[in-house]
């Protein structure tokens, strides 16, 4: 064998070896950061029901869905107007009102300021909605942001009407 | 090193020393020549050790005591201060001794500034030291959000959404972090796990930080390179360590005061109320050593900016050996560099202030101004000065000044070199 073919030969042997443990490293790796994401236990608190039933017009509870809290908010029907009126293009994160409330009458929501994560105040802020008192974000009576630091509206989880008392989230 | 080599007095000694020379390790660190003329802000490193220390034998005791669990830490904390002998006081030194340890680092890290101890050959350093600096952070962090009071549960979280500013996968780090939709149960027993962990790691950086200070030897107040050992130079021990301990037994004093007779003066009383997710206290403050990075987080009205800002302002310490370029180290030859060190530190006072109320109106304005300064004093002055600065002369020894029996103005070398 001449002694380039056996120097390629070992180029290649080397290679293989360190490709093949990057890949090993990268196995050994995974379980040791995966461990750490949301466990079976926690996955399994997926979905919640609330009755509802107690709830009259201008009134919100909130309830923990998921280790955060989820406002249910029953809106009078100023509060639905405010929301439907508002022109798209004057909002941070344009979404139509309808696209987030399925019942106009009820408006459900992850009670999380898009900020950095504090509850934000009901019937407070200049809009009418809610006030994070963190860092001074404020959202209409559809959840969007209006003004402060917060880059999106609140968010709308998944959830269904199971019947009229009772609203399923997740 | 000293440059003669050391034998030990004893046979034993020497049989022992030939195979593991600690016993060379210690003599060098009684005779390491020390700088003769250290001023008592260079007695901050023992100060800093001493802290360590009492944070981990103190935390190592209330561990023996803690339940790290959502629904039984607060109530294990309360058991601690009442029931576990002497558990109050063990809480309280190491509560209280976070914040001695916080304000030990910024006085260490100020006099480095003052006196360009970060500067060459002495950068790895400082860039270790910046790096337990920011390992400190982390523990404290995690530290506070053990009790599961209210502050803790919502600093948690303001916190671990700043990485949710990140583009894209920044959702899927949160909940990796939180190891959950929120903050819960797995952050606490994660961020327990870590806050155990994290003290040891600065241990080792504590001995390498040392390890490299001993390569150059200490800096000093007139900022020269000198002969070691020679007459500038003194051994650590006694000298250093003497003045190190009276040095340490003030700052017990100043520690001590906090601990016995205001312990909760630095703490906050919202995190007396039990972690409660679905109420959040109506102003959220980080404990006091992290306002002014706080303060630089929300004067960007912009979330991805804001938090980039505020990791920008640790980075800049740790480049800044590369942006401070003038030769000259310590700032009794920089008459202006000296001012402007000044301004830095008001500018990081005020900032601390502002971090610490609500971000409206003019404390929102003085934020801004003063996140702007932060960062034009370290991108924009300090290369600036390098170039344009007219420094003093300095020196060529300790010793000669004093004991050259010249005149003041011909005892000043007429040299540009250190």
């Amino acid at each position: 064998m001449s002694e380039d073919k056996k120097n390629n030969r070992r180029d290649f042997i080397f290679t293989a070896s360190y490709a093949l443990g990057a890949v090993g490293v990268g196995a050994v790796a995974w379980p040791l950061i995966d461990q750490m994401n949301p466990d079976a236990s926690v996955k399994a608190l997926a979905s919640t029901e609330v009755d509802i039933s107690g709830v009259e017009r201008g009134q919100s509870i909130t309830v923990l869905w998921r280790g955060k809290p989820v406002f249910i908010r029953r809106r009078t029907d100023e509060e639905i107007t405010k929301a439907k009126e508002v022109d798209l293009n004057e909002l941070k994160h344009p979404e139509k009102d309808e696209d987030r409330a399925k019942d106009p009458e009820w408006l459900v929501m992850l009670g999380v300021c898009t900020h950095l994560g504090c509850v934000p105040l009901g019937d407070k802020g200049e809009y009418g909605g809610w006030f994070c008192p963190c860092h001074g974000s404020h959202y209409d009576t559809s959840g969007r942001i209006r003004k402060g630091p917060a880059p999106t509206n609140m968010e709308v989880p998944k959830y269904e009407f199971v019947n009229s008392n009772t609203i399923k989230i997740g | 090193m000293s440059d003669h080599e050391y034998t030990p007095k004893s046979k034993l000694g020497k049989w022992f020393n030939d195979r593991l020379p600690l016993l060379t390790l210690s003599n060098h660190l009684q005779e390491y020549p020390t700088p003769k003329n250290l001023n008592y802000w260079w007695t901050f490193g023992g100060i800093l050790t001493f802290c360590l220390i009492a944070q981990i034998v103190t935390g190592v005791i209330l561990a023996m005591h803690y339940v790290a669990s959502a629904d039984l830490a607060f109530g294990s904390v309360e058991h601690i201060m009442r029931d576990v002998n002497y558990g109050w006081l063990m809480r309280y030194v190491h509560a209280n001794g976070a914040s001695m340890f916080f304000l030990a680092v910024y006085i260490h890290i100020f006099r480095a500034l003052y006196y360009g101890s970060y500067k060459s050959p002495r950068e790895v350093i400082w860039i270790i030291g910046m790096i337990i600096y920011f390992l400190m952070m982390a523990t404290a962090f995690m530290g506070y959000v053990l009790p599961w009071g209210q502050m803790s549960f919502w600093g948690a979280t303001v916190i671990t959404n700043l990485f949710s500013a990140i583009p894209f996968v920044g959702e899927s780090i949160t909940n990796w972090l939180w190891g959950g939709y929120a903050v819960g149960n797995p952050t606490l027993t994660r961020f327990y796990s870590l806050h155990y962990l994290l003290p040891f790691l600065i241990f080792g950086l504590v001995i390498l930080h040392i390890w490299a200070l001993h390569i150059p030897g200490n800096n000093n107040p007139i900022g020269i390179e000198i002969k070691k050992p020679s007459k500038d130079t003194v051994p650590f021990h006694p000298y250093i360590v003497i003045k190190d301990l009276f040095a340490l037994l003030i700052f017990l004093i100043v520690f001590a005061f906090f601990v016995f007779y205001s312990p909760n003066i630095l703490g906050h009383a919202d995190n007396y109320i039990e972690a409660n997710p679905l109420v959040t206290p109506s102003h959220i403050v980080p404990e006091w050593y992290l306002l002014p990075f706080y303060a630089i987080l929300r004067s960007i009205p912009d979330k991805l900016f804001g938090v980039i800002a505020m990791f920008a302002a640790i980075f800049v310490l740790v480049i800044l050996p590369w942006l401070d370029t003038s030769k000259v180290r310590s700032a009794i030859f920089r008459p202006l560099y000296k001012q402007f060190y000044w301004f830095l530190v008001a500018d990081v006072l005020i900032l601390g202030y502002v971090g610490a109320m609500p971000a409206e109106g003019l404390y929102l304005l003085v934020a801004r101004i003063a996140t702007a300064y932060y960062f034009l004093h370290f991108l924009f002055i300090l290369p600036v000065l390098g170039a344009k600065e007219k420094t003093l002369d300095v020196p060529l020894s300790l010793t000669e000044p004093v004991l050259g029996g010249l005149s003041n103005e011909s005892i000043v070398k007429k040299k540009k070199e250190i």
